[in-house]
């Protein structure tokens, strides 16, 4: 196969064969729907939601 | 249910491209370019129409005009792209069969339906709302009907992307982690999956509106979760347009990253941060906290600003490295001067890299920063932004791209040459010709989507400085170059993949050259970290960040005297 091998003895490959542990963050990286997950949250609470809440909390003309 | 899957291997990368991909690459990309030259020409006819000295449309079909510019190059050429991008990043670089052809089709349908149909409602004279389609302004119902297609069949195109991603693990067609480019697109979708729910979320209730189904939508709402989806969408561009720019670096140069997992880290900033900028549009909104705004524009996006001068350093970097190990070692500059700058797809990448980064990101950086947003805020100088950003980095880098996509999935040989040489010179100096000069007019106070900056018809009259006058002209000049520019990458490609000599099925192409590696698929870093030059580059961009920042705040000073 042509393509999408690790390179070998750079320290990055990312080999579920290897004997050592895959570092968390790796782990992270390498779950797309846990980063989509993430990606949805992020944005959602911190610009949609916290914002609709301050426009909540705008007072109402009389 | 047994599927049958056809797959070719590429001569020149020795990469397995499933047949049913490699077509909906075409039709994606092919669609796209169409309305790129839709788009293209209706924002030379707004641009013509703000040159002072031609004013060249009345004012409902500048209006109109500069609706549909923003809709069709913002939305439907950039988006349609990007999903040819999404299905090579997957299918092709995971060597893999492309998920649920069907839904990929049916989403393609959807978003031509979508495009056409918007497109239809805005000549129609009744849906001239600006591409931000602010309510109360009601635009006819299929304006937002055309554009809730798009986005369903956009959010199909990612479900697919995702499926490939699932399928190309199950049937190990890769080991390990995906290609750096992959992850990029991966980003893309993941931006644009919550860029389609922000639409989806307010512009489902507005069409409901239109139809008097729904009795009021409240303005400051609508223009919150609208720019969750107007703003993101922009950043989808970025992370594809990023993504685009390693894959270039691999395919010219068989660079790989300086460092893979820093680049990954790089994209996750974007992934948690990027879509928060969106709030740079609500700065002068008195109805938001200051906490909201800074923590939103300020400190959160920082943290993916930090993400994209990480690729602006690891792009040419790779780069760098790469010529190195070439032996283009003299000096700090010389494997730049000897790099390919004959090859359209490497001299558009180039480009495309330090006009997104010297222009749209310094510019952006200042708008996002609440106090020197104020100096301008709504002014041409935005739009000088995101020409900088959405034009002169993804438009170009995907123009650029599109030079190695012609013979490598079209399987056509690529015609007028010189041409393609010139291209994205004459482009990219127009556009950033039309960013400079717009911010430039924006900084003296002229202000976005109007008609006649002259007022003629005003009641109390007014008058910008003559800097201004003679800014907006210059724009106009450079605006005709950068069509000029366009022209030249429509007749190439169209020239090139409807009457270009077909290429045989085991036959490389001759032009533009690329390296007889799969360097683009593959995970790893470069071992070669000595990149002298690139960090003399990134240090003349720090200069000039940090000078342009101040300079602003200066400006700021003189508008509001404190003394």
């Amino acid at each position: 196969m042509a393509a999408s091998k690790n390179n070998e003895g750079d320290g990055n490959a990312a080999d579920p064969q290897g004997d050592e542990p895959i570092p968390i963050m790796q782990q992270l990286l390498d779950n797309p729907f846990l980063l989509l997950a993430l990606g949805i949250a992020v944005p959602t609470i911190f610009y949609i939601v916290w914002g609709i809440i301050e426009i909540t909390q705008i007072p109402i003309a009389e | 249910m047994a599927t049958i899957m056809s797959f070719r291997t590429c001569p020149t990368t020795g990469l397995r491209v499933e047949r049913s991909a490699e077509r909906l690459i075409k039709a994606n990309a092919v669609i796209a370019v169409v309305f790129l030259a839709i788009g293209g020409l209706f924002g030379l006819l707004v641009a013509l129409t703000r040159w002072p000295a031609v004013h060249f449309l009345p004012a409902d079909w500048f209006y109109l005009a500069l609706t549909a510019h923003g809709i069709d190059v913002l939305l439907v050429w950039i988006i349609f792209f990007e999903m040819a991008v999404l299905y090579f990043a997957s299918a092709v670089l995971l060597n893999s069969r492309i998920a649920l052809p069907w839904l990929a089709w049916t989403g393609f349908g959807l978003m031509l339906v979508g495009a056409i149909t918007v497109n239809v409602a805005v000549l129609q004279g009744q849906s001239t709302v600006m591409f931000t389609s602010y309510v109360p302004m009601m635009a006819s119902q299929s304006f937002y009907l055309g554009i809730i297609l798009f986005a369903v069949g956009a959010l199909c195109g990612c479900v697919v992307f995702f499926g490939t991603l699932v399928v190309a693990r199950r049937e190990r067609t890769y080991q390990g982690s995906i290609p750096l480019v992959t992850f990029g697109a991966l980003t893309a979708a993941i931006i644009a999956v919550f860029t389609i729910a922000s639409g989806a979320i307010i512009l489902v209730p507005t069409w409901l509106w239109s139809l008097g189904i729904v009795n009021h939508i409240d303005p400051i709402v609508y223009k919150t979760i609208w720019w969750g989806m107007g703003h993101s969408s922009q950043q989808i561009n970025v992370s594809a347009h990023v993504a685009v720019w390693y894959a270039i670096a691999a395919m010219v140069f068989g660079a790989k990253p300086i460092s893979e997992k820093v680049s990954r880290m790089a994209f996750l900033m974007y992934i948690l941060f990027l879509q928060l900028a969106s709030a740079h549009h609500m700065l002068v909104e008195p109805g938001f906290s200051a906490e909201w705004k800074i923590f939103n524009t300020s400190y959160a996006m920082y943290l993916a600003v930090l993400g994209s001068m990480v690729h602006g350093m690891t792009v040419p970097g790779s780069i760098e490295a790469a010529q190195r190990r070439r032996g283009y070692t003299k000096g700090f500059f010389e494997w730049l001067r000897k790099a390919p700058w004959g090859n359209p797809a490497f001299s558009g990448m180039f480009m495309s890299l330090v006009f997104f980064g010297f222009i749209g990101g310094i510019s952006g950086v200042v708008m996002g920063t609440e106090q020197i947003n104020l100096i301008m805020h709504n002014t041409l100088y935005v739009p000088g932004h995101f020409h900088g950003t959405v034009v002169a980095g993804t438009t170009l880098a995907f123009m650029a791209i599109t030079y190695l996509l012609v013979p490598l999935i079209f399987r056509r040989e690529l015609r007028m040459k010189k041409l393609a040489q010139w291209q994205p010179y004459v482009f990219g100096i127009g556009v950033a010709g039309i960013s400079l000069f717009m911010m430039g007019a924006g900084t003296l106070g002229v202000s976005r989507r109007h008609w006649d900056m002259t007022f003629a018809d005003a009641q109390l009259p007014f008058d910008y400085p003559a800097a201004a006058f003679m800014m907006m002209g210059l724009n106009g000049l450079f605006a005709v170059l950068a069509a000029v520019g366009g022209v030249m990458f429509i007749v190439v490609v169209v020239g090139s993949v409807f009457f270009g000599r077909k290429l045989a099925d085991d036959e490389k192409p001759a032009y533009p050259p690329a390296p007889p590696t799969a360097t683009v698929a593959q995970y790893g870093s470069e071992p070669e970290m000595r990149i002298p030059g690139t960090t003399l580059l990134v240090g003349v961009f720090f200069i000039a960040f940090v000078l342009y920042y101040f300079v602003n705040w200066k400006y700021l000073s003189e508008v509001w005297p404190l003394s």
